[in-house]
């Protein structure tokens, strides 16, 4: 049961937003223009290190719906999402992505653990410094958000099968005022 | 030296907003809402809240900036911050405050270490929904900042008179995004 009074018919940070709308209204800009931007890195991979993040500050709901909007980016590739989500060296992703994860792993640890080889060698493999800080922020961005939605136990759907509506509805339309005051049935 | 090139000489998240402000518009607004928009908790409260996660996050930047602008709205109180930030739970702070700054303590942690018992301490002593959601915002927001300002190695500056031109530049204009250091 979520610790405040939100609307119960919304899960997730969903719930918290149409509470709050005022600080909704700059959190979903803020995913709309980091995540929804192809430049450098695709939507896929910076979807993958959020659910990469999310999955390492063990936040259900943030894992599965960013693993789910990876998904469709990827064309329905869920074993290759759920890889980079539990052990990102072994999937078939690019050595740089790999770089740019293992700094996103560091991120989520705590800024002062990203080093300078770290970074160095996500250089070597062609990110741009547009690319480090993207990383850096998705990162930063998603243990905001995983530990808005735990931190107020917002309700967490358990049935799988919910997610991949909604990621669908992301992937069409991106992120959003809508994301919190469409209607939806997904409880 | 930063990872990555951003304006020379221009210290914490300054830099890197102006990196890119595509992304810097909505987290200055973010923080503008937060902070300083209506909220049940003082002004001085919510950047206190700041202060103690950055401090737990151990961000120079973060923690004296906003320790600074704290300072600044405690006014004749401002010993407090520092108290706090010393010894929380003996500081002279209302008990109220104090399960919240514990509350955003666990959330600094991670969101699920906020346990039922924690949120309850807090409504026993008149906390309402909005001081509670508005108390682990703030902390979730600043477990970004923290990590966004150190996981670049954005400038850190040594000498506390230039944290204190900060506290009351964010006293007096808030947070807008800015177009030079």
């Amino acid at each position: 049961m979520p610790h405040i009074d939100v609307d119960r018919n919304l899960p997730g940070i969903r719930a918290l937003m149409a509470f709050r709308p005022e600080t909704a209204a700059p959190m979903g800009e803020l995913a709309n223009v980091l995540l929804r931007d192809d430049e450098g890195l695709s939507m896929a991979e910076r979807e993958l290190i959020a659910a990469h993040v999310s999955y390492l500050n063990d936040c259900f709901y943030c894992h599965q719906s960013h693993g789910a909007i990876a998904c469709e980016y990827l064309d329905g590739n869920k074993d290759l999402v759920e890889q980079v989500k539990k052990d990102y060296n072994s999937a078939p992703v690019s050595d740089k992505l790999k770089a740019l994860l293992s700094i996103a792993g560091s991120v989520q640890k705590g800024g002062k653990y990203v080093t300078p080889e770290q970074v160095e060698r996500a250089k070597t493999l062609g990110a741009s410094d547009r690319d480090v800080h993207d990383t850096v922020l998705i990162a930063a961005v998603f243990c905001m958000f995983n530990r808005y939605v735990d931190g107020l136990a917002a309700t967490t759907p358990t049935d799988l099968s919910t997610y991949p509506p909604r990621a669908k509805q992301v992937a069409t339309n991106g992120y959003g005022a809508h994301i919190f005051s469409a209607k939806q049935t997904v409880v | 030296m930063a990872y990555i090139n951003v304006p020379e000489g221009v210290p914490g998240i300054r830099a890197l907003v102006m990196f890119r402000p595509e992304t810097g518009k909505p987290l200055y607004d973010l923080a503008q809402v937060l902070l300083r928009g209506e909220s049940p908790l003082s002004e001085a409260e919510r950047e206190l809240i700041a202060t103690y996660v950055s401090y737990l996050n151990d961000c120079t930047f973060c923690m004296s900036s906003h320790a600074a602008a704290a300072r600044c709205l405690f006014s004749d109180n401002k010993d407090t911050v520092d108290a706090v930030l010393k010894d929380m739970q003996h500081a002279n702070v209302s008990e109220k405050l104090k399960t919240l700054l514990h509350i955003a303590g666990k959330v600094q942690i991670l969101g699920k270490e906020v346990l039922p018992e924690d949120i309850e301490a807090a409504r026993k002593l008149g906390a309402n929904d909005r001081e509670i959601h508005d108390t682990v915002l703030i902390a979730a927001t600043f477990c970004m900042f923290n990590r966004y300002v150190d996981g670049l190695a954005s400038l850190t500056p040594t000498d506390p008179a230039e944290y204190d031109a900060m506290g009351k530049r964010m006293t007096e204009k808030g947070y807008q995004l800015p177009t030079t250091g």
